[in-house]
């Protein structure tokens, strides 16, 4: 077997897949590279779901990377850049959607649940501790010594049992 | 009253596997346009058969398809012969070739034929972006006043057109092409 073939082999095994996405941007200014990494990871790429467009090798991604850039170094703001984006891809596009009417409950849901099950819970525990159980009467206490009396095995039952 | 209190976690069990029931059949990859009921974005592109200039205005005046389409998707070779019927049958279709070049384009409305009234030409995908697009074959229904109504993303068949799109062109009568297929799977 000679040499190329087995070279040729070997580049076969290369894992394409596994390559992270590997796209230089130049920044005027280095806080508008720290925004890009932040945004770029809020971002979901609209095409495969459940990836953000930092992390997704889409077509799409890419090209919402690279306009993300252009707003950027344009001087838009955050809330600027998020809001042309849902007004194109939909609240799809954010993992933190705004909050509005369609969203609220995803926003507060969980919260009021957790309120209204500590709630429950204290209102539960505050019952249990405030039943103090009543001491018995003497007569009551005799009954008690009778049944017990009756239901204990004398030793001579128990050995008789197999 | 202490006795239907018993009943809550199985009234919660059954609100939250009724929720779980209906979330089997909702399709994850199903995502409405945030454009549905907003005017068609403005743009400004050539034409990809006669380079003249066009404009949304260009685009209204009657429901039309707006499909976007490319000659690397692979999907919109397999959607074009029910396109073709679409525009026989009187639908106004209007192409949207989505990152593409106009050559090759041109030469595969050529050999595939053309389904298209007009083609906006969106070589580097801005028409796209403004519209949503993340890939090609979509399909937007726009009324005559220009006015998203319908994103359908994949392939356009008989199937998509009952169910989704033909409410939208009432007045128009799209024959069936089962029986011609069904026919031809016995030959």
């Amino acid at each position: 077997m000679n040499r190329r073939c087995i070279v040729l082999s070997l580049l076969l095994m290369l894992p394409l897949p596994a390559w992270p996405v590997i796209e230089t941007y130049d920044f005027s200014d280095t806080s508008l590279e720290t925004r890009y990494h932040a945004l770029s990871e809020e971002l979901r790429c609209p095409k495969c779901q459940n990836q953000n467009i930092a992390d997704s090798d889409a077509p799409i991604s890419r090209d919402l990377r690279a306009l993300l850039h252009t707003q950027l170094e344009q001087g838009a703001n955050d809330a600027e850049i998020l809001g042309f984006m849902v007004a194109r891809y939909g609240d799809f596009v954010r993992y933190r959607p705004a909050v509005d009417e369609n969203t609220v409950i995803l926003w507060y849901g969980p919260g009021i649940v957790a309120v209204i099950g500590l709630l429950a819970l204290g209102l539960h525990l505050r019952k249990q501790s405030s039943v103090t159980a009543a001491p018995m009467t003497p007569e009551e206490r005799e009954a008690l010594g009778r049944q017990l009396a009756k239901n204990t095995p004398t030793p001579i039952d128990t050995e008789k049992s197999p | 009253m202490a006795r239907l209190k018993l009943f809550v976690p199985l009234v919660a069990f059954l609100v939250l596997a009724g929720f779980l029931f209906k979330g089997l059949s909702l399709d994850p990859k199903a995502l409405p346009s945030a454009l549905v009921g907003k005017p068609f974005p403005a743009f400004l592109v050539s034409e990809l058969h006669t380079d003249r200039m066009i404009s949304q205005r260009d685009i209204t005046g009657e429901p039309a398809l707006i499909n976007v389409w490319a000659t690397w998707c692979y999907s919109c070779r397999v959607e074009h012969p029910y396109l073709i019927d679409l525009a026989r049958a009187g639908i106004k279709i209007i192409g949207l070739n989505y990152k593409d070049s106009p050559g090759p384009a041109r030469q595969w409305l050529e050999d595939l034929g053309d389904p298209y009234q007009l083609v906006l030409s969106d070589i580097n995908g801005t028409v796209g972006l403004d519209l949503g697009v993340y890939g090609a074959p979509e399909t937007y229904v726009v009324d005559r006043h220009g006015v998203v109504q319908h994103r359908h993303v994949g392939v356009v068949d008989e199937r998509v057109w009952q169910r989704d799109l033909a409410s939208y062109f009432a007045d128009v009568v799209v024959p069936s092409t089962s029986e011609s297929t069904a026919v031809e799977g016995i030959l």
